[in-house]
Formats: C-alpha cells, sequence, structure tokens
C-alpha cells in the first residue's frame, strides 16, 4: 500500500513537469503567431488580395433568401474586382471605385452557412476571422443571427454589413459601432404601408396578428400595430409562431372566431409562404366579417417569397426594399447583369447585399485603409445615390440607411413567375425617417468602434 | 488496482494531455487550428465524455442531454449578467444548476428503462427547449439569444472598480481573457481534467455497478442490489458535465441560444459517442471531433475553393470532380456525415475506435483479443 502511495506522488510529479513542459512549448508558439499581433488592427491584408466572409443561410426557413444572397454577393465580387460589365459601378454616385479590387487589392471571399441559428452563425462568422482572415463580415437572412453576427463582429473588431435583416433593434437597441444596416426596417414597414392600407381599407379595420417569435417579429409587430392604430385600426389579438413551424393551421383556425377582419401575417421566407398558403386554403379571403371582405397584409415581401405562395399573393399589399421592375439606371444596371450571369432578376435580397459589398468597398476607398474604424468614419452621413432607392443617407447617429420604400401589392395579371409583385407607390425618404431617439430604437448605444486588438 | 494497471492509467493521461495540448499545432495542417473550433472540440468532447459516462456504462440512451447543455449556457451567462464577468463563479453555477435539473429529470424519468426512457428524456428536453424558446422570453431571451450587456449590474465587477469597460465586454479568470487561445488552454485543461475523473469512475466499484447494471439490471435486481440509486448518480454526474460543457460554451463566446437545447443538438451527442466508440473512454472525444470538424470546415467548401483545391488536375477533370462532390460538401455536408455515419455502423459497430483497434491487431498478429482490451483501455 504505501509503495502504492509513494509511486503516486512520484507520478504525479512527473504529470505535473510534463504539464509545465506541455504549457511552455503548447502555448508560447501559438500566441506568438497569432494574427492578432501582427498589426494595428484585425487581420489587416498584406498580400494582394483581401478576403470578405459571406455569411448566409444554406439552410433552414430563409435558405432560398440565403441562395440568392450569394448571388448578389458573387456578383458584387466580379464587378469589383473589374469583371462583367460593372454593374452599380457606373451609376453609383459618388463613387471612389476603380474596378480593381478594393485598394488596389483582389477581393476574394469565403463562404459560410448560418443555418439560420445564431450559434451556427456566429461559430462561421469566427472561422472566416480566426482562420480565413477575412477583414468584414457580411449576410445572415434571419434578425436574430444578424444581431448576434454584429455583435461578435463588434467584440473581435471587424466591419459587419448586415444582409437581410428587417428588425428594428439591428440599428435599434442593439446597434453597433461595427455594423451598418443599408436594409429598410420594420419602423419604415409601418409608416409606408398605413397611408395606402387607409386608402384601400378604410379607418374601421381589426386586425389580428401572427408573428414569427424572434427579434424581428416582436418589432414588425409593434411597429405595424402602432402605424395601423395611428389610422384608427383596433389590434384584437397578436399571437407569436414559432420560427420554422411549417404547420400554421391551429393558429389560423381561431382567427374566424375572433371578430377581426384583416389578418396581418409577420411572417418571413418559407414561415410566409405557409402560413399564407394555409390562410388562403382555409378560406379566410371569402369571407365576410363585420360586413367587410376580410383581408390579409404581409408587411414584409419579397419576390422569392411571392414565387413560393404562388397565386396566393394576389391582392395583397405588403412593403418592400426594392423591386427589380424599378426604372432608374442604377437598379436597370443591376438587374442586366444579375440577369445576365444566372438567367433570372434579383430579389431584394440580392439587391441589399450587393449594395453593402460596393458601400463598403467604397468606404476603404474613400478612407484609404481597410482599418475598420476608418472605414466606419467613411460610412457615417455618407450620402449617395444611383444604386436603385434614391438619394440616400447612411445616418451616422444609428448606422442605418435611409432611402425610399416601396409599397408593393401581389401581381393579379402576371406575365412570367417573376412578375408576381407590382409597386403601388414609391414611398419617399422623408416618409419613412425617424428620429434616433424614437422609442422603438431606445435603449442602446452605438459605443466605440473596435479596431480589434492593436 | 495493480501497479501495473495505473502505470497504464498514468500514461494514457499524460499521452491524452499531450494531444490535446498540442492540437493547435497537430490540427493546423487540415484547416482546423484556429480558436474557434479547437475550442469546440474540446467542449464537445467534455459534453460527449460525460454523456457516454450514462450511454457507454449503463446502457441508457438518454435523448435530451442538450437540454442540461442549454441550462450551463443560460447559468453561465446569468452569473456574468448579475455577479460580473469572472468564469469561476459561472462555471461552478452551472455545475450546480444542471446538476439538480439532473437530479430532477432523472428521479421521473429513471423509473423507466429502454426505449421509453429515451422517449420520457426527449419529452423532457422539447420541453425545455419550448420553455426557452417562448415561455421563458424575460429569462432566455427566446430565439435572439442572451446576452452580457453593459447595463447589467455585475455586482463584483463593479465592486472591484471594474464596471465601466470601454471596449467591447469579454469574460476573464482574473484578468486573461478567456476568448482565443487562451480561452482554448482553460477548455482543454477541463477537458484534461474530466477525462480523467470519467477514467477514474469507470474503473471504480461505482463503475463496475454500472456496467452491470448495463449487462443484466433484472439480475442485479434479483441479487439483493438497488441499482436507481447508482443510475440516479450516474445520471446526475453526466448532466453536470453536460453542464459544464454549455458553461464553457457561453464563457468562449458569451451567447446562450435556445437552438442549442433543441433535440437535434440532444441527437448529435450520441451520435458523436456511437461515431467514436460507445462506453470507450477515448471514442466520444474523437466522434465529438469528427462532428465539429465535418460542421465547420466541411460545410465552408464551395465551388471555388473546390477548383482551387484541385487545381493540379486537367481542368475538364477538374470541371467533373467538382460536378461530383459539390453536393457534398458546403450545405451539403449533413449528406457527407450522414453517409459516413452509415458505414462506420455498418462497418464498424464499435465506431473509430473498433477500427483503430483492428488496425493495431494487425501489426500485433499474434496477441489474441487486442482489439477488445485496446478499446476497453482507450
Amino acid at each position: 500500500m504505501t509503495d502504492i502511495i509513494k509511486k503516486h506522488v512520484d507520478r504525479r510529479g512527473v504529470i505535473k513537469g510534463g504539464m509545465a513542459s506541455i504549457l511552455a512549448t503548447g502555448i508560447m508558439p501559438s500566441i506568438l503567431t497569432s494574427p492578432a499581433y501582427a498589426a494595428d488592427y484585425l487581420n489587416a491584408p498584406t498580400g494582394k488580395t483581401v478576403t470578405l466572409g459571406f455569411n448566409v443561410p444554406q439552410s433552414g426557413a430563409y435558405a432560398d433568401e440565403g441562395a440568392d444572397e450569394l448571388r448578389g454577393y458573387q456578383l458584387a465580387v466580379e464587378h469589383l474586382n473589374g469583371g462583367g460589365d460593372g454593374g452599380m459601378l457606373n451609376t453609383m454616385t459618388p463613387k471612389s471605385l476603380k474596378g480593381n479590387g478594393i485598394l488596389g487589392r483582389k477581393v476574394e471571399f469565403v463562404t459560410g452557412d448560418t443555418q439560420t441559428k445564431s450559434d451556427a452563425a456566429r461559430a462561421s462568422a469566427k472561422r472566416m476571422i480566426e482562420k480565413d482572415g477575412a477583414i468584414m463580415i457580411t449576410g445572415g437572412s434571419s434578425s436574430g443571427v444578424a444581431i448576434a453576427t454584429q455583435s461578435l463582429c463588434q467584440e473581435a473588431g471587424v466591419i459587419f454589413m448586415a444582409g437581410l435583416t428587417h428588425s428594428n433593434d439591428t440599428t435599434g437597441k442593439d446597434k453597433r459601432a461595427n455594423g451598418f444596416r443599408h436594409f429598410f426596417n420594420a419602423y419604415m414597414s409601418g409608416a409606408a404601408l398605413a397611408p395606402v392600407l387607409e386608402k384601400a381599407y378604410g379607418k374601421e379595420r381589426k386586425a389580428y396578428h401572427l408573428t414569427a417569435d424572434y427579434t424581428w417579429g416582436w418589432t414588425q409587430e409593434a411597429s405595424i400595430a402602432q402605424a395601423t392604430e395611428a389610422i384608427g385600426w383596433k389590434t384584437v389579438k397578436k399571437v407569436r409562431t414559432p420560427l420554422g413551424a411549417g404547420d400554421f393551421s391551429q393558429y389560423i383556425t381561431p382567427v374566424l372566431n375572433s371578430g377581426a377582419d384583416v389578418l396581418v401575417l409577420n411572417h418571413y421566407g418559407k414561415d410566409m409562404v405557409n402560413s399564407l398558403t394555409q390562410a388562403v386554403q382555409f378560406g379566410l379571403r371569402d369571407k365576410q366579417v363585420n360586413g367587410k371582405d376580410f383581408v390579409i397584409v404581409v408587411p414584409l415581401y419579397s419576390r422569392l417569397m411571392a414565387q413560393g405562395a404562388g397565386k396566393n399573393v394576389e391582392g395583397i399589399f405588403g412593403s418592400t426594399n426594392w423591386h427589380w421592375s424599378l426604372k432608374d439606371a442604377g437598379s436597370q444596371a443591376f438587374v442586366k447583369s444579375f440577369g445576365q450571369k444566372y438567367g433570372f432578376p434579383p430579389s431584394q435580397a440580392a439587391h441589399t447585399v450587393y449594395c453593402q459589398t460596393l458601400l463598403y468597398a467604397d468606404a476603404c476607398e474613400r478612407a484609404g485603409t481597410h482599418n475598420p474604424c476608418g472605414v466606419a468614419e467613411a460610412l457615417e452621413g455618407f450620402k449617395f445615390s444611383g444604386m436603385g432607392n434614391g438619394d440616400t443617407l447612411y445616418r451616422a447617429a444609428d448606422h442605418q440607411c435611409f432611402k425610399d420604400v416601396l409599397v408593393v401589392e401581389g401581381n393579379d395579371k402576371s406575365t412570367s413567375k417573376f412578375d408576381l409583385l407590382k409597386v403601388v407607390q414609391v414611398v419617399p425618404a422623408k416618409q419613412v425617417t425617424y428620429a434616433p431617439d424614437n422609442p422603438m430604437f431606445k435603449g442602446g448605444e452605438l459605443g466605440k468602434c473596435n479596431p480589434g486588438k492593436a | 488496482m495493480s501497479k501495473k494497471d495505473l502505470s497504464v492509467e498514468y500514461s494514457t493521461i499524460l499521452i491524452f494531455a499531450l494531444a490535446i495540448l498540442t492540437m493547435p499545432i497537430w490540427l493546423s495542417p487540415i484547416g482546423a487550428g484556429y480558436p474557434d473550433l479547437l475550442q469546440k472540440f474540446v467542449i464537445y468532447g467534455i459534453f460527449a465524455v460525460g454523456f457516454n459516462i450514462l450511454f457507454g456504462l449503463t446502457g441508457y440512451l438518454s435523448f435530451g442531454h442538450a437540454a442540461f447543455l442549454g441550462i450551463g449556457s443560460y447559468a453561465t451567462v446569468w452569473s456574468f449578467k448579475l455577479l460580473g464577468m469572472n468564469v469561476i463563479p459561472a462555471v461552478i453555477f452551472s455545475i450546480i444548476l444542471a446538476g439538480s435539473f439532473a437530479a430532477l429529470i432523472g428521479y421521473i424519468t429513471l423509473r423507466r428503462s429502454g426505449i421509453y426512457f429515451s422517449i420520457l428524456t426527449l419529452a423532457f428536453a422539447q420541453m425545455c427547449y419550448n420553455l426557452a424558446y417562448s415561455v421563458l422570453t424575460p429569462i432566455t431571451n427566446g430565439e435572439t439569444g442572451l446576452r452580457v450587456l453593459k447595463t447589467d449590474p455585475r455586482i463584483f465587477d463593479h465592486l472591484f472598480g471594474r464596471g465601466q469597460v470601454d471596449g467591447p465586454l469579454l469574460t476573464d479568470l482574473f484578468g486573461i481573457h478567456m476568448t482565443g487561445y487562451p480561452g482554448f488552454y482553460f477548455c482543454a485543461i477541463l477537458l484534461i481534467i474530466t477525462y480523467y475523473i470519467a477514467m477514474r469512475i469507470k474503473r471504480s466499484p461505482f463503475g463496475m455497478m454500472l456496467k452491470a447494471i448495463k449487462s443484466n439490471q433484472t439480475r442485479m435486481n434479483y441479487t439483493g442490489f438497488n441499482t436507481r440509486p447508482y443510475l440516479q448518480t450516474a445520471f446526475i454526474i453526466s448532466g453536470m458535465y453536460a453542464g459544464l460543457a454549455g458553461s464553457l460554451l457561453a464563457i468562449t463566446d458569451p451567447l446562450a441560444g435556445a437552438e442549442r437545447m433543441q433535440w437535434t443538438a440532444s441527437g448529435e451527442v450520441v451520435l458523436m459517442t456511437i461515431l467514436g466508440g460507445v462506453g470507450t473512454s477515448l471514442g466520444p472525444v474523437l466522434g465529438a471531433g469528427l462532428i465539429k470538424y465535418f460542421e465547420n470546415i466541411f460545410s465552408s467548401y464551395n465551388d471555388n475553393t473546390l477548383h482551387a483545391a484541385l487545381s493540379f488536375m486537367p481542368d475538364w477533370l477538374n470541371d467533373v470532380l467538382t460536378i461530383i462532390i459539390s453536393p457534398f460538401v458546403g450545405s451539403g455536408w449533413h449528406l457527407t456525415l450522414g453517409a459516413l455515419f452509415m458505414i462506420i455502423i455498418i462497418f464498424l459497430p464499435g465506431g473509430i475506435m473498433e477500427g483503430m483497434g483492428r488496425i493495431i491487431q494487425i501489426f500485433k498478429p499474434n496477441k489474441p483479443g487486442g482489439s477488445t482490451k485496446t478499446a476497453s483501455q482507450g
């Protein structure tokens, strides 16, 4: 027994010594070679190339949007490197881009799958930052994911150019100094949509909300409720549904017995396709309630969703960031080069990420550096036009773009499977602008820009 | 325990520790030598080692272990929010909370065995998931996930004058930030400690009892043993391991999301354990590493990277191969993992450890039974 104890102590000593030597040999080299210590900002490009990270959902409820985002990104990279016909590079004003990459460095990219989950998105973004040396992360087709990735980029010290994220919180209470959003938000949808709804359906309406249960759904529900209540509508009930539910029949059946005559679907992607299709199949739109025709409103529309829902979208109002049928030079140039490359028109998702990539590159050129602090400064308060939404401002106070918003309606006379939405009204930026301290956006602060460890 | 066994044990743990701590070096060539993935390797290693204490030793297949992972994460983030950014209270708090939940859930579910036990644990985990996802939104922040905010109380941080942070809030161990490589080494040391504990549990009389439950519980009961306390203890220990893993996930990245508790996450740890080798000590760690490698590296391949990787071939062959391979990488990584899983289950029911045992046996043809022996020692 004593023998064993003695041995025990001896071996423990051996292990301790072993550990110490492992720590000495194992940790030291990796600290010294850590890329964070190589320059005055994280992932500073040293060679002839610069790497961007495109983090989009390739599986889950928003996979279709993710696939189109990736197409938009690839087109943007092609144009930045001087390939193709240049697209919006020819229409954007003011412009510092030269078509030779960013600051003379060829643009390369890495991709990742966010799986529409915050965990997976952050793991994927971390891989891009830590392993691939990405200097900017962009993407996200869910506000939950976008907010999670945005705060990661703030902590790590790279720029985050938000893709498809419509929640007020992204540039509201969860805004970050390193994050920028080109896409419009739920408040803007409400502000743009309410006058059109008032004109079409009158002041005496009772609305029933079905809402995707996460940050985007919550803020859109609040925004639409506020905007419609301002025109005299009543909100009967707000029901939350889990993201990616698939079957919404249990949520739709109670709608008719609630006394509501409007159904507001705060859903997006495959969720919206499913809930709208089921609502139509249940015959909601053929019913009469309170002596009025029952109507459905989908506040956030996209062409991809309209394509999924097919004929069910006819006559349904909604808002959208951009649509390919716009006739301005920027939109036309983008639709032309996208169509030539892929054979069909781009969605609003492809448009916003394309713009974001160009805007980032342009800001680098103007700042003369990739340093996130320099880039952020160049983007703040930047006024530009020729990118499809008229005159646009990147507001410094919250890093949100202010531009025209489209109110659209499901097209009942569609000529092709892409011609499913028609633009009812282009709502000017002034009408959807709000003060940075609007109650719906309160509670957050940008903080200081973080260039990564110096 | 004989002297020889002890020396085998020490050399095993020494080799294991060496292998884990040098991971940044030997995993770089295959593109996995970056902190985030290394952290995931060791954290899910801990999760799988703990799961193996229950599933590998007693044969009770829990389909709800992700619930403890999630509880550990939420407990850690709340500890950051309330107490401060130091990781020590967070870890302790998480292990205790996950352990008490395991005691409660185990007390109810362990009344049944076999498939009924699995279904019960699955039901509990889904309940936890749904609670976290929508009902308990004030505590868990729902789908958006729970994060540390600058406005949080963080009592101890303010007490020691570290309340005002200029940059982002980072978790720390007495001044060392738990991100990047320091975070990895923190997790790695915990993996080595917990691995050693699991190894000792397996060889203890308690471990023998668990293995006896696996081989024939009815006979155990007839000979007068009450097996419930043993099962309950194994369940709690395993839940505490999961809580620790969940805590480490939140320490290296201070965000806790409900999807961590979903049944797919519970299924993942079952896959890890089976892929590596059920009942072996090392197997679950290998399985965890393999699955995380697939999830992070294979999913990042796109057509461009494939073209670049195959650029040494003639152009036409490059194009053809890219078309053939591309459905299996990128968003198709699940497909590859599924195929690999099937192949391993059909040809190597004992997982990777059985495969390694067979290879060792080829080189030692004269020693009978080498396969099972190596497996049980590893």
